[in-house]
C-alpha cells in the first residue's frame, strides 16, 4: 500500500514517497523515508517486502557510491538504473530473490536531461515519462496522461502533483501519513515543501 | 502472477517477400492489466540479423544484452559479420542452455544473407526449438491473432513496399484485438542494400 510516484518536469524530476511505515496492523513511524541518494544527481525510491527494500537499496548505494570513489567520476543516471536492473536480473533465478520495486530518478548531467526509470521486481526496466509503483498506479495514472507535458516547469509539475496526492487521499482507503516529495535537478537533490 | 509469458506483454511478426524481409513488433510494456510504457522496442539487431523477442520484460532485456555480448566476441573472433542462420542457431542452444530454467520468451529471428542474399525467418519456443519458415512467423500475447491475419493476408514474392503494408495491416489488426498488445508499432522492411524502419499510428489503448 505505500505510494513510488515519479513525474518528470522540463528540468527536474520529482518523486513523491509515502511517510507511514506500516506491521500488520500497526503504524510503525509517520517519517519514514523510502529514498536513498546514490549518486549526487540520482535518487532511488523504492517498496516491496519489508527488509529486502533497504537492503537491496543500501546495496545497491553502496556498490554505486564506490564506484564513483575509484574511478572520479558519477554514474549517469542511465547506467545506475542498468546496474540496478542487472542486480535484480541475477536475484531473480537465485535461492530467493528481492522483492523490490523501484524508481530511479536523476538528472543527466551530460544530456542535460532529467531522466526516471521504472524497475520492478522481475528487473523489467523501462524509461518513462512518469509512473508509479503498487496500487497508486491505478490512481494517478490517468490523472498524469491526462495533465502531463514533457515541457512542463517545476511549478505545473508541483501542481500535477498535488492533484495526484489529493486524488490518493481521497480514494486509498488507508491513511498514508502524508507524502514526502523530493526533486532532482542539475543543482543536486532536494527535499520539497509541498 | 502466473504466466510469465502473459504478464508484461507484447508481440512480434516476421514475413518474407521478394529478396527482402520485414519484421515487426508493438511497443507496449504492462504489468497485467497496467499500461507502463508506450515505448518498449522488442526488436534488436546484430549485424545481419534481426531479433524480436516477446514474452516477460526482464528475460528479454537480459537475453538482447547476452546475444549482444555473443554477437561481438563472434565479430571478434570471426572478423566477419554474424549471418542470420548462424544467429538463429545460436539463439537456439543459448536457449536450450538454460531447458529446465528457461528464459520465458518467444524469439523471432529475421535478415537477409550478405553471401546468398537470400531472406531468412524463423521462429522459437522458450527453451529454443528452430522452426524455420518459407512464409512467415508470430509470437507473443497476440500469436492466435497474428496467425489468423498473416494467412489471409500473405502471398508469396511480395516487393518491399507491398509486404511494408501486408506486415503492418496483420500487426495493428491483430494487436487491436489482444488487451496486452498495442500502444504503437514498429515496423522494419530489411532488403539487401537498406533497412527502413518505420513507425505505425495505431490505437493507444
Amino acid at each position: 500500500m505505500d505510494i513510488v510516484l515519479g513525474i518528470t518536469t522540463k528540468d527536474a524530476v520529482l518523486i513523491a514517497t509515502s511517510m507511514a511505515a506500516v506491521r500488520g496492523v500497526s503504524i510503525l513511524k509517520t517519517d519514514d523515508d523510502k529514498t536513498r541518494i546514490v549518486a549526487p544527481h540520482t535518487l532511488i525510491a523504492f517498496t516491496g517486502e519489508a527488509g529486502d527494500t533497504v537492503q537491496f537499496a543500501e546495496y545497491a548505494q553502496a556498490n554505486i557510491q564506490l564506484h564513483g570513489m575509484r574511478n572520479e567520476v558519477e554514474l549517469s543516471t542511465s547506467a545506475i538504473s542498468s546496474f540496478i536492473r542487472s542486480e535484480l536480473a541475477n536475484s531473480l533465478r537465485s535461492r530467493k530473490p528481492y522483492q523490490v520495486n523501484l524508481l530511479v530518478a536523476g538528472y543527466d548531467v551530460t544530456e542535460s536531461m532529467p531522466k526516471l526509470y521504472y524497475v520492478d521486481y522481475l528487473a523489467a526496466k523501462a524509461e518513462v515519462p512518469y509512473t508509479a509503483h503498487g496500487y497508486a498506479a491505478f490512481y494517478v495514472s490517468s490523472l498524469l496522461d491526462r495533465w502531463h507535458r514533457r515541457d512542463i516547469s517545476m511549478e505545473e509539475g508541483i501542481k500535477i502533483m498535488n492533484m495526484c496526492i489529493a486524488e490518493l487521499r481521497t480514494r486509498l482507503p488507508i491513511d498514508f501519513k502524508g507524502i514526502q516529495v523530493k526533486a532532482v535537478d542539475k543543482d543536486g537533490i532536494r527535499t520539497l515543501d509541498l | 502472477m502466473s504466466d510469465p509469458s502473459s504478464i508484461n506483454g507484447g508481440s512480434v511478426v516476421a514475413m518474407t517477400g521478394k529478396d527482402c524481409v520485414a519484421i515487426a513488433c508493438d511497443l507496449r510494456l504492462g504489468m497485467q492489466s497496467i499500461t507502463v510504457s508506450n515505448d518498449f522496442p522488442k526488436i534488436f539487431n546484430y549485424d545481419n540479423a534481426y531479433l524480436g523477442l516477446t514474452g516477460l520484460a526482464t528475460d528479454v532485456t537480459t537475453l538482447s544484452e547476452v546475444f549482444r555480448y555473443k554477437v561481438n566476441l563472434y565479430d571478434l573472433r570471426e572478423e566477419r559479420k554474424i549471418e542470420p542462420e548462424t544467429f538463429a542457431n545460436l539463439v537456439a542452444s543459448t536457449l536450450y542452455e538454460k531447458r529446465f530454467g528457461p528464459y520465458f520468451v518467444g524469439p523471432i529471428v529475421a535478415g537477409i544473407n550478405s553471401k546468398t542474399g537470400r531472406p531468412f525467418i524463423c521462429g522459437f519456443d522458450l527453451i529454443g526449438c528452430l522452426t524455420y519458415a518459407k512464409d512467415f512467423v508470430v509470437a507473443g500475447t497476440a500469436n492466435d491473432q497474428l496467425f489468423g491475419m498473416c494467412e489471409s493476408l500473405w502471398e508469396p514474392n511480395l516487393e518491399p513496399e507491398d509486404l511494408f503494408e501486408t506486415i503492418s495491416q496483420a500487426l495493428m489488426n491483430a494487436q487491436d484485438r489482444d488487451a496486452l498488445s498495442g500502444c504503437g508499432a514498429l515496423v522494419y522492411v530489411i532488403t539487401k542494400d537498406k533497412v527502413v524502419k518505420r513507425m505505425l499510428k495505431t490505437r493507444q489503448d
